[in-house]
């Protein structure tokens, strides 16, 4: 018996165990429908390339022309400023709609269902018109005496119209968003901090919202990349961001194919480098658990095909800070 | 001077028209170890949250070191007291869960300097230091910078109690502290539990582990739907139990 073992072992007995090094399963599915998608896109490129209605050289000229510079400038800010807004009144509308008081509770819900119930359009459009519903904006006791006083006019001027259009719409989303987030974490993370003797309050900044942050930050990029695109909206309100800046231009020379090429490569760059920005904050708060974020889409495309070798991109797991 | 830790007082709760508990009187003497004992449902973890306040009782009374718990009685009037002053008898008071319920997103030292550092006001470093030591204590010196998911149950429990401890409450409260583990981790678990009652902890502890509670008791309760069936030294209550329930519960967990 224990002769039988010895010999059915190499005479170098102790050596690391063979890795398999299998021929991978053969997929011909795979390689036809690339190829064919290939082709297809090659004929698209090259009638988009020769068609000179398209007129590359147009595009060229005005892709950093400073007036599309200056729009695409104002949307980011854009873009950035009404997320902020959108966070913070998203953050306080949801932690509002857990609160023990049944009135804050309702202040919540009803922001939401006026917010979420009209077209975003429609409330830039007020904000645009707010001194007209509103000439002097007095800040005081309410029914009492009034402490400061802003005429319209002058303070909601076109940028706060848009910002607080945009901003107070994205808060009754992200409110909705941050709740799915807070309800994702486990009770008992509450109970051992209120067992502590932490605070409500506490409790939420330090223990829940921080774990609620690996359900959140996805959805938000998703707002945060919409919320690019609708900025494009205010164009209607003559306001000079990206999209209102080449319609400027188009106005006077006629170009209307080049510049909106021009616009669209530019929001395409900024919802890319959202996309990556998004990738590295899912991985900082994932940390702690022991499941990675999940490959970015090159990272999917280089792995699907490289079976055809032996070799398999790891994806760096850098989500175990602690070890 | 012989003021007990704990005196619960014909202490109800219910859950709408659940009533869970109805009626447990009894005393914990500072120093002592009190098991509870029963079956799945008889209110046992309820009890014990009714000690620290995270579930408000309908009637009855329940002090902790002389206080009472979540009221302050003026005349013959009891007010509630606010959530600060809720907060500030909890902290005083150490609780173990079942699941661990380590905050995820933070180290084991994170987790244990949490409270300390925000709740007690301490120097971080001061915090940092206490945290080292107490991960010795509990055998875990070498792990401070473990994210709870990763390390094993009994780990994560371990650290769970050196969390509780990072208060220096003046009572331990245990929730079923080794049900979720599996069989080999129990003891590790068990063994920093035994060291703390050494060490003259008050607890509290709600276990199937009768072994634990023969030995390391110094009284054991036995609950069944929501009132205190049988009580007593433990060697008194396993072996000769007077009550027919305790006996029927007993032949099956013994
Ligand atoms: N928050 C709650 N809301 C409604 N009912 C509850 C709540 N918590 C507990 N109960 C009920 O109270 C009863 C006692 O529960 P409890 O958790 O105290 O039992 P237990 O003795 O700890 O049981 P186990 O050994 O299973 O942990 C159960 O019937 C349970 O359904
Ligand atoms: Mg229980």
């Amino acid at each position: 018996m224990a002769e039988a073992d010895q010999q059915s072992e190499p005479a170098s007995a102790p050596a690391a165990p063979v890795e398999i090094k299998a021929v991978p399963v053969r997929r011909p599915g795979r390689w036809v429908a690339g190829f064919l998608i290939i082709v297809v896109a090659a004929a698209l490129a090259k009638s988009v390339a020769t068609n000179p209605r398209f007129g590359w050289s147009t595009v060229g000229e005005y892709l950093f022309a400073p007036t599309v510079m200056d729009g695409l400038v104002k949307t980011i800010e854009l873009t950035f400023l009404s997320m902020l807004i959108g966070i913070a009144i998203g953050v306080l509308l949801a932690v509002m709609r857990l609160s023990p008081n049944p009135i804050v509770v309702a202040a919540s819900g009803f922001y939401i269902w006026l917010f979420r119930g009209t077209p975003v359009l429609v409330q830039l459009l007020f904000w645009a018109f707010i001194a007209a519903l509103y000439p002097v904006i007095t800040l005081g006791v309410p029914f009492g005496p009034g402490l400061l006083s802003f005429d319209a006019n002058t303070w909601i001027t076109p940028f706060v119209a848009v910002l607080l259009g945009l901003g107070l719409n994205e808060g009754a989303y992200m409110s909705e968003i941050v709740r799915a987030g807070l309800l994702s974490v486990d009770e008992g993370q509450e109970e051992a901090a209120k067992a502590l003797g932490m605070r409500r309050m506490m409790t939420m900044r330090r223990v829940i919202l921080p774990q609620a942050m690996r359900v959140i930050i996805p959805p938000t990029g998703n707002e945060t990349i919409g919320m690019l695109k609708t900025t494009s909206l205010v164009s209607v309100l003559a306001y000079t961001e990206l999209l209102y800046a080449v319609q400027l231009i188009y106005a006077t020379n006629y170009k209307q194919i080049p510049l909106l090429i021009v616009a669209s490569i530019w929001y395409l760059v900024l919802t890319t480098i959202l996309s990556i920005g998004q990738y590295f904050i899912e991985r900082h708060y994932g940390r702690g658990t022991a499941r990675a974020v999940p490959p970015t889409l090159l990272m999917r495309i280089w792995q699907s095909f490289s079976t055809w070798r032996h070799t398999k991109v790891d994806v760096p797991e850098q989500t175990r800070h602690g070890l | 001077m012989s003021e007990p830790m704990v005196k619960a007082e014909a202490v109800h709760k219910r859950f709408g028209r659940n009533e869970v508990l109805k009626g447990i009187t009894l005393e914990v003497a500072a120093g002592e170890v009190m098991c509870l004992l029963g079956p799945s449902g008889s209110g046992k973890s309820t009890f014990l949250r009714c000690i620290n306040h995270l579930e408000k009782i309908n009637s009855g009374r329940i002090w902790v070191d002389g206080n009472l718990v979540g009221y302050r009685q003026k005349g013959d009037r009891l007010h509630e007291i606010s959530e600060r002053d809720v907060a500030e008898e909890r902290a005083q008071i150490g609780m173990v869960f079942q699941r661990f319920n380590l905050f995820g997103h933070m180290t084991a030292e994170q987790n244990i300097i949490e409270a300390p550092i925000r709740v007690a006001g301490l120097k971080p470093d001061v915090a940092r230091a206490e945290a080292k030591l107490l991960m010795d204590r509990v055998g875990l010196g070498d792990r401070l910078g473990a994210y709870p998911a990763q390390l094993s149950g009994g780990q994560q429990q371990r650290v769970a109690i050196a969390r509780a401890l990072a208060m220096k409450p003046k009572l331990m409260l245990f929730d079923e502290p080794t049900s979720a583990l599996d069989p080999e981790l129990v003891g590790e678990v068990l063994d920093v539990m035994r060291a703390l009652a050494a060490d003259g902890m008050t607890m509290v502890v709600v276990t199937h582990e009768t072994g634990f509670a023969k030995e390391v008791g110094d009284t054991v309760v036995f609950m069944d739907d929501g009132v205190v069936v049988e009580s007593g030294d433990p060697a008194a209550v396993f072996n000769s139990p007077q009550h027919a329930r305790t006996q029927a519960f007993l032949s099956k967990v013994l």
